[in-house]
């Protein structure tokens, strides 16, 4: 294993987020206090969604884990697509590193982007209405794995897609609903039963409802089982990744 | 153990209008130390070729060697052994020229390589501009900072695909001047070029492709005096005579003619003095490269 040339890479990843930070990290947090700010105060009065919890306390956990969520995706996806356009992926190509490597390396640095994004949402905002902290561990677990599994499948959206504008069908039609969907303004028990039952399906129900039980120590299903789909799709997008990786896909003629 | 072998290299391309053959059965090798020139028309394959070998192409058949390994089963010990410098003139926007090299390095698993950088920096006048963003370079700035990075990992075969398309005449000094000493140095190098009197100012031997296959295979010197050594170059702002158009090369005013002894020269000026062509700058010359390529190109049906 070369773990130097993976650790290269890596750092070469975060630096390229870190050198925009301005629009990779701070213009996401400023998006998140903008939600927290308008949906907090039109709602706050009219909408208990756990018994005691107020709804701008309930909806922190709910941003800060969909801040995490869509920058990991973004920053693996956004990296491969431009360094396929630009052609500078080339000196990645020539290189001896390992499709293991490239999957650490980009899966890192979406998971280190997803985090500081996450963190600085949570920094804003934890002022607005300060949580409690019930089962911290929870917290941790799901802002990784969920970052992992969305910078994996950040990875696959970079590797199919040519053009940036395939990337925007791929954020718009698939991130965006499954975002909308999990259950990060809202109780997914609040929704209409056919509803409720597509929320069931969708990963990202389980990455939000698993952390947000994190901070409140209660939750629609059962952490466990949160725990239990949640690291199946990773593994699952994993998979996907490190294959296409492999055989070099839309990669290596 | 070469330093490169292609042993019956074929790529097929699956394209819109049914398969295309890109390479056939391509088998040569490299030896340690050689300076090598592949070269051929555009669309010959010669980029298809170094694409597998970089690994940044897959053959459909045949396999592809790098210092003894194999580049798809082995590929990080054959890529560790090259060094290639892309045709295209890519960089990555976001990091300065040091931070450029210090990161391909480091893919190579080579940590704390400031010295060589240095060295590499100076022998391609990029010194002063080893804090300036990639953005900010010049075309030919550019294309300095490929060849560094191709260098970076002290690389035993260089590989250059067209490096001087584009390229004034001082940074073809300066880069022929680095990849000669490194060549004396050891290096193997593998050059693609369209500039035919730079490979045969520094190719050792040749290979040609035609239409994915080699066509020539040979010393330079031999390819020189294997064929028609003599040509008859002249200036005139006549029409040839029909019998010698088809024969001609013509560039505006200048005109060349193959001709193997003097007997032929004196035939070909009488020729000319019959048809009433006022001849200007007569000389008479040995062939060089372009000459041999374009017989080369014109006999071999593939």
């Amino acid at each position: 294993m070369n773990f130097a040339g993976t650790e290269t890479l890596l750092r070469k990843e975060i630096l390229r987020f870190w050198k925009v930070a301005f629009q990779t990290v701070a213009a996401p947090v400023l998006t998140a206090v903008m939600y927290l700010l308008i949906f907090g105060h039109v709602l706050e009065d009219r909408v208990q969604v756990f018994p005691g919890v107020g709804y701008t306390s309930f909806l922190i956990p709910g941003l800060v884990m969909m801040s995490v969520l869509q920058n990991a995706f973004a920053n693996s996806s956004s990296s491969l697509v431009q360094s396929k356009m630009s052609g500078n992926l080339v000196f990645l190509l020539v290189s001896p590193l390992s499709h293991w490597a490239w999957f650490a390396a980009y899966v890192g640095a979406a998971v280190v982007r997803g985090l500081m994004v996450g963190l600085g949402v949570l920094l804003v905002t934890v002022w607005f209405a300060p949580p409690a902290w019930a089962e911290p561990w929870w917290i941790v677990v799901f802002a990784l794995l969920g970052a992992g599994m969305l910078g994996a499948l950040g990875l696959v959206a970079g590797l199919w897609a040519d053009k940036f504008d395939q990337m925007a069908v791929f954020q718009n039609f698939i991130i965006m609903p499954m975002t909308f969907l999990s259950g990060v303004f809202y109780s997914v028990y609040s929704l209409p039963g056919l509803w409720q039952w597509v929320s069931h399906l969708n990963p990202f129900f389980y990455m939000i409802d698993g952390f947000r039980r994190g901070f409140f120590g209660v939750s629609d299903v059962s952490p466990w089982l949160s725990l239990a789909i949640v690291g199946a799709s990773f593994v699952a997008v994993s998979g996907i990744a490190l294959r296409l990786l492999k055989t070099g896909y839309k990669l290596r003629h | 153990m070469p330093a490169i072998a292609f042993q019956q290299v074929g790529k097929t391309y699956s394209g819109a209008r049914g398969p295309l053959r890109a390479l056939d059965g391509v088998s040569f090798n490299i030896e340690r130390g050689e300076f090598f020139g592949l070269l051929g028309p555009n669309g010959a394959g010669k980029t298809t070729l170094i694409s597998i070998l970089a690994g940044l192409a897959r053959a459909t058949e045949g396999r592809v060697q790098v210092m003894g390994h194999d580049v798809v089963a082995d590929y990080a010990a054959a890529r560790k052994s090259l060094g290639i410098v892309p045709q295209e003139l890519v960089f990555d926007p976001f990091f300065s020229v040091r931070e450029t090299l210090r990161i391909q390095s480091g893919y190579f698993g080579v940590r704390h390589n400031d010295a060589w950088i240095d060295e590499l920096l100076a022998e391609l006048g990029l010194a002063d501009k080893a804090d300036a963003n990639m953005r900010q370079l010049s075309g030919g700035m550019k294309r300095r900072v490929l060849v560094a990075q191709a260098l970076v990992h002290r690389p035993p075969v260089i590989v250059l695909d067209e490096p001087t398309a584009g390229v004034d005449v001082e940074l073809r000094q300066t880069l022929w001047q680095f990849i000669a000493r490194l060549n004396r140095e050891g290096h193997t190098v593998l050059l693609t070029t369209h500039y035919l009197e730079e490979a045969e100012a520094l190719c050792g031997r040749i290979a040609m492709l035609k239409q994915g296959r080699v066509v020539a295979l040979d010393r330079t010197s031999a390819l020189l005096a294997g064929t028609a050594s003599t040509m008859l170059r002249f200036k005139t702002d006549h029409a040839l005579p029909a019998a010698l158009a088809p024969l001609a090369r013509v560039t505006g005013r200048s005109v060349q003619l193959t001709a193997h002894d003097a007997a032929e020269v004196e035939a070909l000026l009488g020729t000319l003095r019959g048809a009433g062509v006022k001849v200007e700058d007569l000389e008479i010359g040995r062939a060089d490269l372009e000459d041999v390529f374009l017989e080369i190109m014109q006999g071999a049906h593939a």
